[in-house]
């Protein structure tokens, strides 16, 4: 059957090729302006969106350049401007990540491994996998108010960080499962049958094979999902983080034994966002500067973060070597 | 299954257990405020110094006069700041709740009118050209309307948002009956935003508490009010709002003090104190108007009383005396 399709199909004569040879450079052409059209949309798309950014940090920078100083970083909030700092919202911005991480990174962690490795592929993981997809949209207001009923008035754990970084916790899961999923999925079949082979039992190839390769994936995951809690204000204030708070929260670790303790958690706070929030709508102008100020360094915060994510995952990827 | 589930969630309430025990004990050092974000730069000023001279906490925040005061009403806070009189519902919850409070005016603050610098045409308004623009329903889209010698020019409404006592004191004092207002405006929380669009528009108008226009002078300019037609146009100023003659904008704004917070609490007794006898140096600080000496005296000697209860029967009152006001409580 080849063969006769073979010799029914005969090539084109060198003669006709010749004489298309005009027409066929012209769709190349056409085609390679194509390209060359669509690059420069690209390109034009890309340099709009960093032009925006750095527009934006840099009208910051300008407007608060005058607060960048360690006074602005170890002074509690006050009615004077230019006295007023940072101290109690950076301290409580970092405590909630503490808790967002402990909370997230278990719990997320756990989710994906669980769904990729062990959970029976039926109708039921399908509905939880759409419904964790559908949970990365969800709008963070959202978060607040389940928080609101469930951490504060129900489990009746107050307006504290442990709230905070519960429902921040929550807030990132999704980001935590699905990147957690996926770098799952990108280790090679061959690996895990490799080790099957050796008798390896579930559990020791999940711990020493597949975790161990996807931890950089998961660790770019955790961080994105982090930098993005650093951020959001909207679910805080729902579950009424304060304003004004000039002491900081009882210290983690202590000078007596057992050397570290948890009333931390269940003290009142307010977080970066919320600071500026409270300076920007301030009628003195002052204020307005603490706020520019306080806007850049959550930039170079979430700049940061994500700039060590992708230089993990880069340096961990290029320790893999399969 | 169902074990299980109620295992889990025995811990979880267990968990909840110790950290609110833990709480009680941070608590009970913690002076606790929250409310309305006019009185804020007022209670922080306070709250700042109180807690420079006495190492007490005092933790302030600012979810509006009505959130304030349903954390009030749940006994969540010990003070709950307020830019007009507690309303019949929030007593009603804290009856319920067997909250008691102490109602103490603290300061005054000026409502302010303002219109867009390049606007020269509004020399004054009265209270009835006001309500003429703010009532609700009202179809007044152009100054020509208001008032056939002005130009013709499209005009530009700002506002606060629905939730702000602001905006139930203007209703009240402009319109006659707390929220009664028209709805077709640009609201705001943020007052920042309603300076931005006046001073954008050249037919814009917008009223806001008077330390946002004190901030921004350069480019709004504050329109003269008379209470009735006839009578002089007052513009609005520290003086005006202390000797009385800026009406019917200027009014009060409260603390509320838990009774029971402000008997058994001495931490709490003590702020208040320390409130009452700085508010008149600290509040023209932050651009707010103090109320005249005598009046703080009366204040004052109102909350050594410990007179609980409100002289307002729910909604806000204009022009009325603070003097009067504490009388009515017995």
């Amino acid at each position: 059957m080849m063969s006769t399709n073979m010799t029914t199909e005969t090539p084109p004569a060198p003669a006709s090729a010749l004489k298309n040879l005009g027409e066929v450079r012209a769709m190349i052409k056409r085609h390679k302006l194509n390209d060359y059209m669509f690059s420069l949309i690209g390109l034009l798309a890309l340099t709009l969106a960093l032009l925006t950014l750095l527009t934006l940090f840099t009208d910051l920078v300008m407007d608060g350049y005058q607060r960048f100083n360690m006074e602005f970083l170890t002074e509690f909030p006050s009615r004077r401007a230019a006295h007023a700092g940072l101290l109690s919202a950076w301290v409580g911005s970092a405590l909630v990540m503490l808790v967002t991480f402990l909370v997230a990174v278990p719990m997320g962690v756990a989710a994906g491994l669980y769904l990729e490795e062990y959970a029976p592929k039926n109708w039921f993981s399908d509905l939880i996998e759409i419904n964790v997809t559908n949970l990365a949209g969800v709008p963070s207001i959202v978060y607040g108010l389940l928080a609101l009923g469930l951490f504060v008035y129900i489990l009746d754990l107050g307006q504290s960080i442990l709230t905070a970084g519960l429902t921040l916790g929550l807030l990132i899961l999704p980001i935590v499962i699905v990147s957690t999923r996926e770098s799952i999925r990108a280790i090679p079949i061959a690996i895990r049958e490799a080790a099957y082979a050796v008798g390896a039992t579930k559990w020791q190839v999940v711990y020493d094979h597949v975790l161990k390769y996807s931890y950089g994936g998961i660790l770019t995951g955790v961080i994105i999902g982090m930098a993005r809690a650093l951020g959001e204000t909207a679910p805080i204030i729902t579950i009424g983080a304060l304003t004004f708070i000039a002491f900081l929260p009882p210290t983690p670790v202590t000078d007596v034994a057992p050397f570290i303790n948890f009333e931390w958690l269940s003290s009142g706070f307010t977080v970066l966002p919320i600071q500026m929030f409270n300076w920007l709508s301030r009628p003195d102008h002052a204020f307005h500067i603490n706020a520019a100020a306080t806007g850049a360094i959550i930039i170079v915060v979430t700049l940061l973060m994500n700039g060590t994510a992708i230089y993990l995952r880069y340096k961990i990827r290029k320790n893999i070597k399969w | 299954m169902h074990t299980k589930f109620v295992k889990s969630f025995t811990v979880a309430t267990l968990l909840a257990a110790t950290f609110n025990s833990h709480t009680a004990v941070a608590a009970d050092k913690i002076i606790k405020i929250d409310g309305s974000s006019t009185v804020y730069p007022i209670t922080e000023a306070v709250a700042e110094e109180f807690q420079k001279s006495t190492k007490i906490k005092v933790t302030v925040g600012e979810s509006g006069t009505g959130g304030g005061f349903k954390k009030f009403c749940r006994g969540e806070i010990d003070i709950s700041d307020a830019s007009r009189p507690i309303s019949q519902k929030e007593m009603d919850a804290c009856k319920e709740a067997g909250i008691q409070y102490i109602e103490l005016p603290i300061a005054y603050d000026a409502l302010t009118v303002v219109v867009n610098n390049k606007n020269d045409w509004v020399k004054s308004l009265s209270a009835a050209d006001l309500k003429k623009i703010w009532a609700p329903g009202s179809s007044v889209k152009n100054w020509k309307e208001l008032n056939p010698a002005y130009p013709d020019k499209k005009m530009g409404l700002y506002g606060p948002g629905t939730a702000s006592g602001t905006f139930d004191y203007f209703s009240e004092a402009i319109n006659g009956k707390a929220k009664a207002h028209r709805t077709d405006y640009t609201p705001s929380e943020d007052d920042n935003v309603l300076v931005q669009g006046v001073s954008g528009n050249e037919g814009g108008l917008a009223y806001f508490g008077y330390a946002y226009y004190e901030e921004n002078k350069d480019k709004l300019r504050a329109i003269p009010i008379s209470a009735k037609a006839g009578s002089p146009a007052i513009m609005p100023s520290p003086e005006a709002v202390m000797n009385g003659t800026y009406q019917p904008l200027s009014r009060p704004l409260f603390i509320y003090v838990n009774a029971t917070a402000a008997a058994f609490k001495p931490e709490v007794k003590a702020f208040v104190n320390f409130y009452l006898e700085n508010a008149p140096a600290l509040v023209k600080e932050v651009k707010y108007v103090p109320l005249p000496p005598e009046d703080y005296t009366a204040v004052k000697a109102h909350y050594k009383a410990m007179k609980p209860g409100t002289g307002f029967n729910g909604t806000p009152e204009v022009g009325i005396k603070i003097t009067d006001l504490l009388d009515r409580i017995k």
